[in-house]
């Protein structure tokens, strides 16, 4: 129960002790504290009403004592937070201190570790341990990154605020690249990671309701994340078209795709809506042979118009290759420069093997297998790379 | 308020000719009085190049003074500005205006001691 109150409303009470405090590291161990104090009382006087006010206000509470102590020494600055700290706090307050907060801890000035980083322990209340775990770095390391994180936040004078409106749609790009690196070092394994990305998207929905882009990913992710019950079978990587759809998870896709309704009533594309509404023609296939390919090549088109990338068009001469054949797709994919990326190798080997051009697609699988570690995808690899190997 | 110092990172190399330079330097002078107006420009020049600069050092009990060392890196110091501001997207705004001016990055640096 405290864990679940913890992880919901930490943003929330981190969110609102910086605005009152100005300072990021008091909050955090204000908000530490009430929550510990909460493991102390609540299950002998029971949980109270409104779980989420009591650990605002008790952290608030703390924050102050230990401002008053400080004052006595520090003077008139401590005084005059004082002063602002005793007033009451107001839901709506809250929730655009919330959003205050996911622009502070996403702003370009940070790099982007630093900005995942803070995300997740400030906004979604993981523990230093756990975000070094997800992403395989020692705990010293991850602790280290949010110190120094947060004391660029204040010694830099990155601002407690919500961006003015003609620089909205560039920080909330910045904002939504966090939340969908958090998810696809989810999708590579890291199962925690990709529901906590689903989490904070849905915290983005709440607090931007209307900004089509935030619908769009937070769609995305969905469609996504419905599909990971099919995506391994005993360790090793199905791909979409063999995957058993009666293993997706149909609340998720229901939910994915009402998204993307919705974003088509808006109509303000982006590239995280049209990549929602890929995922979506997919969802709507009830079986691979079903996919209306033709809508997902329309779609890859626009992606291409407003998020132009080689990855982009290495999935595109996929699709192609559904619609036009596998030498369509291959002519595509050979004027790709993505030697490095492992899919490319995949995917061209794929092609090879349609087009019965086995020695080189055994190759391609061979270069694909030296730059991928992930070993769903290995398996994957090596078993297709023996079917043409003969 | 905040003061924080605007570092432009200049390459090391040939100074580009008065009729280039000048029109530049026309409006940078144009985004001088914009901030003066704003109340936020504390200082500002352009600064000789770093084969015109001195350092002072101690080896020992002894100081010396060696001509500029700097030379061996690929980009200076070639202006600084200081200016104060409400937070850091203040400041970047301001730095905004320079590097399309100049065509040079700026290094947004605060100053210690006013957090």
């Amino acid at each position: 129960m405290i864990e679940r109150v913890f992880r919901e409303e930490h943003g929330r009470a981190v969110a609102v002790l910086v605005r009152v405090f100005g300072d990021v590291d008091a909050a955090e161990e204000a908000v530490q504290e009430a929550f510990a104090e909460a493991v102390r009382r609540w299950p002998r006087e029971g949980t109270p009403a409104a779980p989420a006010g009591w650990i605002i206000t008790t952290a608030r509470n703390k924050a102050i004592d230990r401002l008053r102590r400080e004052a006595a020494r520090a003077g008139k600055y401590a005084q005059a937070v004082l002063l602002n700290a005793a007033e009451p706090v107001e839901a709506a307050a809250v929730e655009d201190d919330r959003l205050r907060l996911i622009f502070t801890c996403c702003h370009p000035a940070l790099g982007m570790e630093a900005r995942v980083a803070l995300t997740l322990r400030l906004l979604g209340g993981l523990s230093t341990a756990e975000i070094a775990r997800a992403f395989l770095v020692p705990e010293k390391t991850m602790a280290q990154r949010l110190v120094r994180a947060k004391a660029k936040i204040r010694d830099a004078g990155i601002p407690y605020r919500v961006p003015e409106e003609g620089e909205l749609p560039g920080r909330l790009s910045g904002v939504l690249a966090v939340v969908y690196l958090v998810f696809n070092e989810g999708y590579g394994g890291r199962e925690e990671l990709g529901a906590e990305a689903v989490r904070l998207g849905r915290v983005l929905r709440e607090l931007m309701p209307d900004e089509p882009e935030v619908l769009g990913l937070l769609a995305l992710m969905l469609l996504v994340e419905s599909r990971r019950g099919a995506r391994r079978r005993d360790g090793e990587l199905v791909l979409l078209a063999d995957q058993d759809r009666g293993l997706w998870d149909r609340e998720l896709v229901e939910e994915g795709q009402a998204l993307v309704r919705r974003c088509l009533q808006i109509g303000r594309p982006g590239p995280y809506q049209i990549q929602a509404a890929i995922n979506a023609v997919h969802g709507d296939a009830a079986r691979a042979e079903d996919t209306r390919w033709d809508q997902v090549l329309q779609l890859y088109d626009q992606l291409m118009v407003v998020a132009t990338s080689p990855v982009v068009a290495l999935n595109r001469a996929v699709v192609v290759g559904e619609v036009r054949g596998a030498g369509a797709a291959l002519e595509l994919v050979e004027g790709l420069h993505l030697g490095r990326y492992y899919l490319f190798h995949a995917v061209r080997a794929d092609l090879l093997r349609r087009l019965g051009r086995d020695a080189e697609a055994a190759e391609a699988y061979e270069e694909a297998l030296r730059l991928t570690e992930d070993e769903a995808e290995r398996a994957f690899l090596r078993r297709r790379r023996a079917a043409v190997s003969g | 308020m905040k003061s924080y110092v605007l570092n432009i990172i200049q390459p090391v190399g040939e100074v580009p000719p008065p009729e280039v330079l000048e029109p530049i330097m026309a409006r940078l002078a144009e985004v001088r009085r914009d901030l003066e107006r704003q109340e936020c420009w504390v200082f500002g020049r352009g600064l000789e190049q770093p084969e015109a600069s001195t350092v002072v050092c101690m080896r020992g009990d002894e100081m010396i003074a060696t001509d500029g060392p700097w030379t061996e890196g690929k980009e200076h110091i070639g202006g600084l500005a200081i200016v104060k501001v409400k937070d850091l997207d203040a400041a970047l705004k301001v730095a905004a205006r320079f590097t399309q001016v100049t065509g040079l990055p700026i290094e947004v640096r605060p100053f210690l001691g006013e957090g």
